[in-house]
């Protein structure tokens, strides 16, 4: 592409990203940047104000210790994520991020983000950890101290990232293009902080028309951080733990206020309460079995089982909940007022962060004060900031991992000067939007430590490699130029295939042979080894992806990160000879919990060069008794 | 089709520098056709319905359609996004309609200040973030010791 201009930046630590772990990291590392001379840089594909999984918004702050009033301590939160994780999640990074995120969420209440309030002034909890806010306008908030930090002759909007330079087994930072002009972009850094966000789309969603879109976890999550972490030949943890939510069916509004704020119960079609009818299930699933709360996994399976048997749909008994709370509170006249309050509550939940869901309710005349509405599992997602786990391995805090999880630099990954955050870092579950943001922070000060301490040189970069990389990233621009004229029809060609089309391939194939919904999230070791063998054909025909536009180049990147983030989480279940997490997904083949060998962290390796995947089992050191 | 553009309404942003749907759109979807200077959403498919287009368009001209997938049709969900509220007019299939005020925000757009005036002055070796212990409303940071 000869109209295509290379433009060269070089900066001291490169942020990729924008969302949450991104402005975590900016406001930190740009404090302590300014102190020491370091410059910061932060590339983002969207722009700040709605990038990331909190453009919409959000309802609650999930993550919230409350330290300074002896709410919790932080080993409440460690025993609490990893009993979620059926006892696998690293203890080391819970507890350091646990430790921080309050101030992270002080910090949000002075810049503006209305948090709900009691009658003493004390914050108004939804759950132990969940605070209630009026969070429309959360990520502008977040994002408009990162970019007053970062200065906006920092900031790279609209570029997209493809991949890592690597200066032998050191990460130089990142190439790229700009979705808006015509230029390449590389970067070169003598740090890189990574925070390219989870996976959605992998899996055949529920909707597959216009509908397509209505993921729970926003669509342009695409698996770029996982692509960048394996393309840097670092390593990557619990690529098999996926997260399967339970939402409200179709629109996928969030459950948690019914739950727990107006703790409302959730039955079969015949009115059965699958948590307390499934109770002796619950044995089967070890330890995990017996703690409080139930594991998120074994809540969905529990309500699997029921629509397994037919007894679906599952409802929220919204109008039980609802009336239970408003007759409580008093007289005819107050229990209207309550009332009143409760619909605007409820609604509010979702016009914050889901409007797809209160469009949905109007559109089928829910009242929910007067009828239920149905519930259900998602596809799954890749998600290391919720009840997922995926992302890459990092070093741990030195006051808090043991040896084994700890070399030098919280959060850096193990390539040296790559750090990682929010979905990007894995086995630290549970942290969320608070917690990703600190997350962020905690990243952004290691990597400014790192750089201080070491004194890296600007690695080398070979210009020749670059015009390469080039070639190879709007490849298909020029596929798709070449080819087009070779049928009357330019989305049928023999030449190439359009992004659209692949990712249906790899969504189906991934339904199909990987436990997605068609197949109720079940799987087992054939059907995952012949979905490998057609993983490899779709991984050849990459190569033959075809562009009309540089929209289009971005999905192409975008849907080829998809594709490895799959392989990463095929090669991890097949790898796992147990079920650990049934309701995220069942193995039919090994239906049980193995916790005398299994009781690991399984962690992957891709060499960049041969693509040779390596997979093993990494002790899990639980550190807070 | 998610979100949708009214033609009477959209004016292609002739007076900003950009068009404002197309800066904010997370997922790149909205574009200015700029031979009739109207704006459109290229991949309705890819729409997330988050609503980023529909509130920052200064016209007014943007709503979403709910997803044709599931969504019956007659329904409108229609904010109006300020400095510091938002409203909302819910409009159900069958006539009723709800109206919502809530807050967004509790300080002047512009004046978030990263450091939220927590004065702390840590060091770079100490297991402190530039705002702590302040920020954590505690005298230290937590650690095992």
């Amino acid at each position: 592409m000869s109209n295509y201009e290379t433009v060269t930046v070089e900066t001291d630590l490169l942020i990729l990203g924008g969302g949450m772990a991104a402005c975590g990291a900016a406001v930190e590392a740009s404090y302590w940047g300014k102190k020491h001379g370091i410059k910061v840089t932060l590339v983002d594909k969207a722009a700040m104000d709605r990038s990331g999984a909190v453009a919409m918004g959000l309802s609650a702050i999930n993550m919230y210790v409350g330290l300074k009033d002896g709410a919790n301590t932080v080993n409440d939160y460690v025993q609490y994520v990893r009993n979620d994780l059926m006892g696998i999640a690293r203890d080391d990074l819970v507890a350091n991020i646990a430790r921080h995120v309050d101030g992270t969420v002080h910090l949000f209440e002075k810049w503006g983000l209305p948090i709900w309030k009691d009658e003493k002034g004390g914050y108004v909890h939804e759950g132990r950890w969940q605070l209630m806010i009026s969070g429309e306008s959360y990520k502008l908030i977040v994002a408009e101290a990162a970019k007053t930090a970062l200065g906006k002759e920092n900031i790279f909007e609209r570029v997209f990232i493809v991949g890592p330079i690597m200066d032998g087994d050191r990460c130089a930072g990142a190439v790229g293009f700009s979705v808006r002009e015509n230029k390449f972009y590389v970067f070169k850094a003598k740090a890189t902080l990574l925070t390219l966000g989870g996976a959605v789309h992998v899996f055949k969603p529920r909707s597959m028309g216009e509908g397509l879109g209505r993921a729970w976890y926003p669509p342009w999550n695409a698996g770029s951080s996982t692509y960048f972490t394996l393309k840097a030949g670092a390593e990557l943890t619990s690529q098999e733990v996926r997260f399967v939510p339970v939402r409200f069916k179709d629109a996928y509004g969030p459950v948690g206020a019914w739950f727990l704020l107006f703790k409302s119960r959730a039955t079969n079609a015949f009115g059965g309460e699958y948590m307390v009818e499934r109770k002796p299930e619950l044995e089967k699933w070890g330890p995990y079995g017996k703690v409080k709360p139930i594991p998120a996994n074994l809540r969905n399976y529990l309500g699997m089982l029921d629509e397994n048997e037919g007894k679906g749909p599952l409802f929220m008994r919204t109008e039980e909940a609802i009336n239970k709370i408003a007759t409580s509170s008093g007289d005819e006249k107050a229990a209207k007022k309550k009332l009143k309050e409760l619909d605007s509550e409820a609604w509010e939940d979702f016009l914050d962060m889901t409007i797809s869901q209160a469009l949905l309710w109007a559109a089928t005349n829910t009242a929910p004060e007067e009828k239920s509405s149905e519930i259900g599992p998602t596809e799954p997602y890749f998600i290391g900031s919720h009840s997922g786990a995926s992302g890459a391995w990092v070093s741990g805090p030195q006051d808090l991992a043991p040896p084994e999880y700890f070399w030098g630099y919280e959060n850096m990954s193990t390539v040296k000067g790559l750090f990682m955050a929010g979905d990007a870092s894995g086995a630290n579950p549970h942290k969320f939007s608070s917690g990703s943001c600190t997350e962020g922070r905690l990243a952004g000060k290691s990597a400014i430590r790192f750089l201080v301490k070491e004194k890296p040189a600007m690695p080398k970069v070979d210009p020749a490699e670059m015009e390469k990389a080039k070639a190879t990233i709007l490849q298909p621009l020029k596929t798709y130029e070449e080819n087009k004229g070779k049928s009357t029809d330019p989305n049928v060609n023999p030449h190439y295939i359009l992004p659209k089309m692949f990712m249906l391939r790899l969504q189906k194939l991934m339904d199909e042979y990987a436990g997605g919904v068609s197949m109720r999230f079940t799987t087992t070791e054939p059907l995952l080894k012949r979905g490998l063998e057609l993983l490899a054909l779709l991984k050849e025909d990459a190569a033959k992806l075809g562009a009309k536009d540089v929209h289009d180049l971005m999905r192409a990147w975008e849907n080829t990160h998809r594709m490895y983030q799959a392989e990463a989480h095929v090669r991890s279940i097949l790898f796992r000879q147990e079920t650990r997490w049934p309701g995220y997904y069942f193995r039919a083949d090994k239906p049980k919990l193995d916790e005398e060998n299994w009781k690991v962290f399984v962690n992957c390796r891709m060499d960049p060069k041969t693509e040779n995947w390596e997979l093993k089992k990494i002790p899990v050191k639980s550190t807070f008794a | 089709m998610p979100s949708f553009v009214n033609p009477e309404k959209c004016d292609g942003c002739k007076a900003l520098d950009k068009t404002a749907c197309q800066y904010i759109c997370p997922n790149d979807l909205m574009v200015l056709d700029k031979d009739k200077m109207k704006a459109f959403n290229r991949e309705p498919e890819m729409c997330w319905e988050c609503y980023s287009c529909v509130k920052i368009c200064p016209q007014q001209a943007i709503d979403v359609r709910g997803y044709a997938d599931f969504v019956p049709m007659g329904a409108s969900v229609v904010p109006l996004r300020s400095t510091d509220s938002i409203m909302w007019t819910v409009k159900f299939r069958n006539g009723t309609v709800k109206r919502f005020k809530f807050p967004i925000r509790t300080t002047p757009e512009g004046k978030a200040d990263p450091s939220g005036g927590f004065a702390a002055d840590p060091q770079l070796e100490s297991v402190a973030l530039f705002t702590e212990p302040q920020s954590l409303g505690l005298p230290k940071v937590w650690t095992r010791s």
